[in-house]
């Protein structure tokens, strides 16, 4: 019996809202950084597909639902985010357990993108960055995974050290772009 | 003086501010300038070395005279160009560079002192004695000199930046700006319109000319309903983009909330945009440049241009009885359009010999303004007829123009020099100056309303054709097109001082002077002069300047060249550039999970890299930091401590080479390491330094745990990215930081064990779990691992759950550690404890000390290659001249070391030149009952028992101290072994 | 300034971190005569127009790369990943 009380990264901090953008906290479940031995990453998104269904996800693009995620997480890495991983998967690459390492949060509404662009350097016009694509960058100063998850709706994952940081950045910047109505 | 019926300003909605604390009336549409010109207020400040009376020159972000400051307290902001600034109810305004009023400024004997003032004054005036130069001439010249002032406290207002990307930025929206956007944004691109104005439009709202059949107004009314319309196009009035940066980054500078009264505290003051563009217009315009004649900056003279902006846009009459005064058509222009408002015109005084003539004004053709009157504000002026007769004029208001200079600066900040053109006089942009910005307009010296419409649509086009898209089919709408007559006017010949920076009071008289006294470069004579180095950057006075240079020399405009233009293009605050950075702002916090359980603890926390970390954690009673840190030691060394350890670097690396890997990186083997077992470590850089150290578990096979020191958790992990993908590409390994996924405490003393045990669900003794074991562990029902590992010297662990447990872990183990005689100990406790095993942090292994320097050469492995094994072998990295690793401890009358003390022979002067070595670490040994250090001494090996004297001339502390060996306690480790 | 990262496309300069030559890649054999290691860690060319240097996608895709890029004219002619560049 698990006698140690377990707390969410961003607890007490989320959720808030300014204007029609809110950020609330979002729990991914189990979170696997999945990173194919060379030569085997063709083995490995047939595994993934085999026994979570989901494909291999590019540079840059995220597949899958909600509660079944391969999130494209940077140079050979995908995150598997929500199921344990097959065992089988394990034939094929290296499985990094990083379920507690993320402060995943959730930044919704139709002024999202303006938050964003107060944070982020990247381009995320609608006709570039679209549903289902991700980006590795930074928001300020923090390095983070961005996901378009929705037409208005994005998660971003950030160190949980800083979530305290992410949140604060996150809120700055809405409380501007909600003041300029 | 308000004309009736005339200007953009909305009479419906008055509006009051302040202006040096008197109360004036405008209208929602008013800047500072034109409400105060409305008022009959003429004077609006003082010059910046003269302290001359000034008034508005320009209606734009060129001015140089009209600076105020806007508000006051922390986010007062000075130099703010009155010509710039929307009124709003309550806004308050002063003038600067005046004391104790603007009427009645006392520094303008400086006025008086001209003849002595001129350029090169403080260079050869200022010299002797050499000891007055910064503690007596700098204070004195600059309370005597400036403009505005900055408040000493930190802004309260927030700023913002912000990216932006899109396929065209169009820099300005006057005619060519608008036909560029309209034209791009109809063939689909994302396009960006900034301009600097809070309303959009240029020249055609301040000039009386039709576009397209319609009123100049109406016509780019309709144009921007057409803009607004689209969903490809942004907006972005009150925007200066200030600079052009690499591969088509622009920055751009937002005036978010200066324009409206104090509302929501949310609003930022001011957004500092990075747009990054695929292709760029530049309709910057381009600016009226004055002529230099006696006198020429007397409140009332102001810009032919600026003087129909005020008439045209804002319905303000500058004076009863207007002269103007040029060398272009456009003074017949201005002539007519204040007829037309029912304005007296005085005269026009037109250079040209062959200048049209006209019925309903009298024209001085081939004459020029050579002097002025009137003290606070122009009574009349003195011109010189072609036969060469003066005659003085009545006139409260003088238009005076130059022609116009393109506003070519961007297109020098990625350093290319503008190129002139004779048929206009003036300076153009280079071809390709700036690669994928073209410049449209007046700012590439098309100066007609259809000219410029024509370029911006062009412009558009080649963009389009860069960007693949098809331009739309559209005609030009008709506009004038009649060419530009001018003749180069730069200065009237005469006595007395003309000026030419208004700003930095720099005449024609200093300019001379540079060039007599051999400043005859562009670049001397600008620096000698500080022509165009005051907040407007010269903007309507460089190119006189050089060409009074040109003249002064006996050169032509072109072999004389040009300054550059830096950005940015007009001031930016640092508030905005760096905005999001204040505070604590400038780089994000980390927070262990046991953070808000050590705050409640009362534990003073303090920064290790960007982590925060409880210093000690003080009981009650305890009064002194040292009590608290001496009985935390003692936790430890007697019972049980605990200590939160996240904060390392733990990176989780497999694969087939992961141990070629580890044995790469490390300077001793990991090969031979066992599943199970933990090793410590070794990492130098490729040029034989040490980098880092820490130890690293072998899990499985194949799958190791590195840890790293907090400090350089980062560049470690950057470092096997670098040997991994750089270096060994063809090694098969993955790397993981899971920093981030593990809390993990350090549980050490002699009654550690007992504390594991009553949390694990299988106990575990010495030979399940011998010292340096590790493995996978069940802590109070949540998989977890742990390490028998020290940093103490102590029979010790480290225990590591999933993060979501930390907090809740951490609590338990405070209280079972108090249960057992222990407790927490914190940074300075640990500190202790380490500098007593003589273990070594990053304040001995600081980027110049080697494996040798730290007694560890044995583990440079000689049977394998290891990153910056070669050269650390190099001769000069070894032997008795180096600085080694020693202990210390005090002796004599004063008890104390100092980290950063420099140590020297007992009987050596205290000097560089006699530095054996320095403390790196100290503090104070419960055990050893005195304070302890560690530190490197030059042949340290070969000196335990000298006793040196140390020095720290810093603070002022000097004491002799013994040598040892740097292990203080237990030097066979039977303690750790437990 | 913007990196064309071959994983991410271009990216602001602000996500990049710098480390010099590329000449790095080419780690002499171990047991080469110092003045090899002192070239390879020391000597460095500084041209006037084309240079490739190492640049590190530390906030994105976490990628060493080899940026082709004008000293003079500030163009980046390309950029490869590290892991694949030509030695």
């Amino acid at each position: 019996m698990v006698e140690l009380a377990a707390l969410s990264p961003c607890a007490g901090l989320l959720p808030i809202a300014h204007g029609d953008v809110t950020l609330s906290e979002v729990d991914l479940g189990q979170i696997t950084l999945m990173r194919p031995w060379a030569g085997r990453q063709a083995d490995l998104a047939a595994a993934l597909k085999d026994a979570h269904g989901l494909a291999w996800p590019a540079p840059g693009r995220a597949t899958g639902r909600a509660g079944q995620r391969a999130i494209w997480f940077g140079l050979d890495q995908v995150v598997l985010a929500g199921p344990s991983p097959d065992p089988a998967l394990a034939s094929f690459g290296a499985l990094v357990d990083q379920s507690d390492g993320w402060a995943v949060v959730r930044l919704e509404g139709e002024g999202a993108i303006a938050v964003l662009s107060r944070l982020v350097p990247i381009d995320l016009r609608p006709s570039v960055f679209k549903r289902g694509h991700t980006a590795r960058t930074q928001l300020q100063h923090m390095p983070v995974s961005l996901s378009k998850l929705g037409d208005r709706a994005f998660v971003i994952m950030g160190a949980r050290s800083m979530a305290q940081t992410l949140v604060e950045d996150l809120k700055t910047a809405m409380a501007g772009v909600a003041a300029r109505g | 003086m308000r004309i009736a019926g005339k200007g953009r300003i909305d009479r419906s909605r008055p509006v009051r501010f302040r202006f040096d604390g008197v109360a004036y009336d405008g209208f929602a549409g008013d800047t500072v300038a034109s409400a105060l010109l409305a008022q009959g207020v003429r004077l609006f400040g003082r010059s910046f070395k003269y302290h001359r009376p000034r008034g508005v020159l320009t209606a734009g972000s060129e001015e140089p005279n009209a600076l105020i400051t806007l508000g006051q307290g922390p986010g007062q902001e000075p130099n703010v160009r009155a010509t710039m600034q929307e009124i709003h109810e309550g806004l308050e305004v002063s003038s600067q560079n005046r004391w104790p009023s603007l009427a009645t400024d006392l520094l303008s004997v400086n006025d008086l002192a001209a003849p002595f003032l001129g350029a090169g004054f403080y260079y050869k005036t200022f010299i002797w004695p050499r000891a007055f130069w910064e503690r007596v001439y700098e204070p004195l010249i600059r309370r005597a000199a400036g403009l505005g002032a900055l408040s000493p406290e930190a802004v309260e207002e927030r700023h913002e930046k912000a990216y932006a990307f899109c396929d065209l930025l169009v820099i300005g929206a006057g005619p060519a700006g608008l036909m560029a956007a309209l034209t791009a944004a109809r063939a689909g691109a994302d396009v960006i319109l900034a301009d600097e104005s809070f309303e959009m439009g240029g020249r055609l709202l301040a000039e009386d000319e039709p576009v397209a059949s319609l009123p100049g107004p109406a016509w780019v009314a309709s144009v921007l309903a057409e803009l607004r319309a689209l969903d490809n196009v942004r907006l972005m009035p009150r925007t200066t983009v200030t600079g052009v940066y690499d591969h088509g980054t622009y920055g751009a500078l937002e005036r978010v909330s200066g324009h409206r009264p104090p509302g929501a505290a949310d609003l930022p003051r001011e957004c500092f945009w990075r747009i990054v563009a695929r292709r760029a217009v530049l309709a910057a315009g381009a600016i009226e440049r004055p002529v230099a004649f006696r006198n020429n900056d007397r409140p009332g003279i102001m810009m032919a241009g600026a003087m129909r902006a005020y008439l045209h846009r804002w319905g303000v009459a500058p004076g009863g009885a207007v002269a103007v005064f040029g060398n272009s058509d456009a003074v017949h222009r201005t002539a007519r359009d204040l007829l037309a408002a029912g304005v007296h015109v005085a005269g026009v005084i037109d250079s040209r010999a062959d200048a049209p003539d006209a019925q309903d004004y009298r024209v001085y053709r081939g004459a020029v303004v050579t002097d002025t009157v009137g003290r606070r504000g122009l009574e009349a002026l003195t011109l010189r007829t072609a036969d060469g007769r003066y005659e003085k004029l009545q006139a409260d208001a003088l238009a005076m123009s130059g022609g116009w200079n393109p506003s070519v600066h961007l297109t020098c900040h990625m350093s290319a020099r503008p190129i002139w053109r004779d048929d206009i006089a003036g300076f153009v942009p280079r071809p390709g100056a700036v690669a994928g910005l073209i410049p449209a307009g007046a700012c590439a010296g098309s100066f007609s309303t259809a000219a410029c419409l024509r370029d911006g649509a062009a412009a558009a086009r080649d963009a389009l054709a860069d960007l693949g898209l098809t331009p739309p089919d559209a005609d030009l709408p008709a506009a004038d097109d009649t060419p530009h007559g001018i003749e180069p006017l730069w200065q009237v010949p005469g006595r007395g001082r003309a000026w030419l920076d208004f700003q930095n009071d720099v005449t024609v008289k200093d300019v001379k002077q540079a060039a007599q006294e051999n400043f005859r470069s562009v670049e001397h004579m600008k620096r000698y002069t500080t022509q165009g180095m005051a907040v407007d950057q010269g903007k309507n006075s460089n190119v006189a300047a050089l060409a009074v240079l040109a003249d002064a020399t006996g050169r032509g405009i072109r072999e004389t060249g040009t300054t550059t233009f830096r950005p940015p293009f007009s001031p930016v605050s640092i508030a905005a550039m760096g905005a999001g950075g204040a505070g604590k702002g400038f780089a994000p916090e980390r927070f262990t999970t046991s953070h808000a359980e050590s705050v409640a603890r009362g534990a003073p926390m303090i920064e290790a890299g960007l982590w925060y970390r409880p210093s000690y954690f003080p009981r009650k009673g305890e009064t002194h930091w040292r009590e608290s840190c001496d009985r935390e030691i003692g936790h430890v060394r007697d019972a049980v401590g605990v200590c939160d350890v996240s904060t390392l670097g733990k990176i989780d690396i497999q694969g087939p080479d992961a141990a070629a890997f580890l044995d790469l990186l490390y300077t001793n083997r990991f090969s031979t390491l066992k599943p199970g077992r933990v090793r410590y470590g070794l990492m130098l850089r490729e040029d034989g330094h040490v980098m880092d150290d820490g130890t690293t578990a072998c899990l499985a096979p194949q799958h190791y745990l590195m840890t790293t020191t907090t400090a350089a958790a980062g560049d470690v992990m950057r470092h096997l990215d670098w040997v991994r993908q750089g270096l060994r590409p063809d090694l098969d390994v993955a790397v993981s930081s899971v920093t981030e996924h593990w809390a993990q405490f350090a549980v050490a003393g002699p009654r550690s064990r007992d504390l594991i045990n009553g949390l694990l669900d299988s106990p575990i003794d010495d030979d399940s779990f011998p010292y340096m074991a590790c493995g996978d562990v069940t802590v109070l029902g949540v998989r977890g691992r742990l390490f028998r590992i020290s940093f103490s010297g102590e029979h010790g662990y480290e225990i590591a759950v999933p993060a979501r447990y930390g907090d809740s872990l951490f609590r338990t183990l405070a209280k079972r550690a108090e249960a057992l005689g222990g407790g927490l100990y914190g940074m300075e406790a640990l500190n202790v404890l380490r500098i007593e095993k003589g273990f070594v942090t990053h304040a001995e292994i600081h980027g110049r000390t080697t494996a040798f320097d730290i007694g560890m050469e044995r583990m440079v492995s000689p049977h394998k290659d290891c990153i910056g094994k070669a050269l650390s072998q190099r001769p000069g990295l070894h032997g008795p001249d180096r600085e080694q690793l020693v202990g210390l401890y005090p002796v004599g009358a004063v008890r104390e070391l100092v980290a950063g003390a420099h140590l020297f022979c007992s009987d050596d002067v205290p000097v560089s030149a006699n530095d054996q070595g320095y403390v790196t670490s100290a503090g104070y040994s419960p055990a050893m009952g005195r304070m302890i250090g560690l530190g490197f001494l030059r042949n340290g090996r070969a000196r335990y028992g000298e006793t040196l004297r140390m020095v720290d001339h810093l603070r002022g502390i000097e004491t002799f101290c013994v040598v040892e060996r740097p292990v203080f306690l237990d030097q066979k480790g039977d303690r750790t072994r437990g | 300034m913007r990196i064309p990262c071959p994983i991410c496309g271009a990216r602001d300069r602000r996500e990049f971190y710098y480390q010099g030559a590329a000449s790095m890649l080419a780690r002499p054999d171990p047991g080469a005569e110092p003045e090899v290691w002192d070239a390879y860690l020391h000597l460095r060319d500084n041209p006037a127009g084309e240079t490739r240097e190492l640049w590190y996608h530390a906030s994105g895709c976490g990628a060493w790369l080899v940026v082709t890029r004008d000293t003079v004219t500030h163009d980046i002619a390309g950029a490869e990943l590290a892991s694949e560049g030509t030695r």
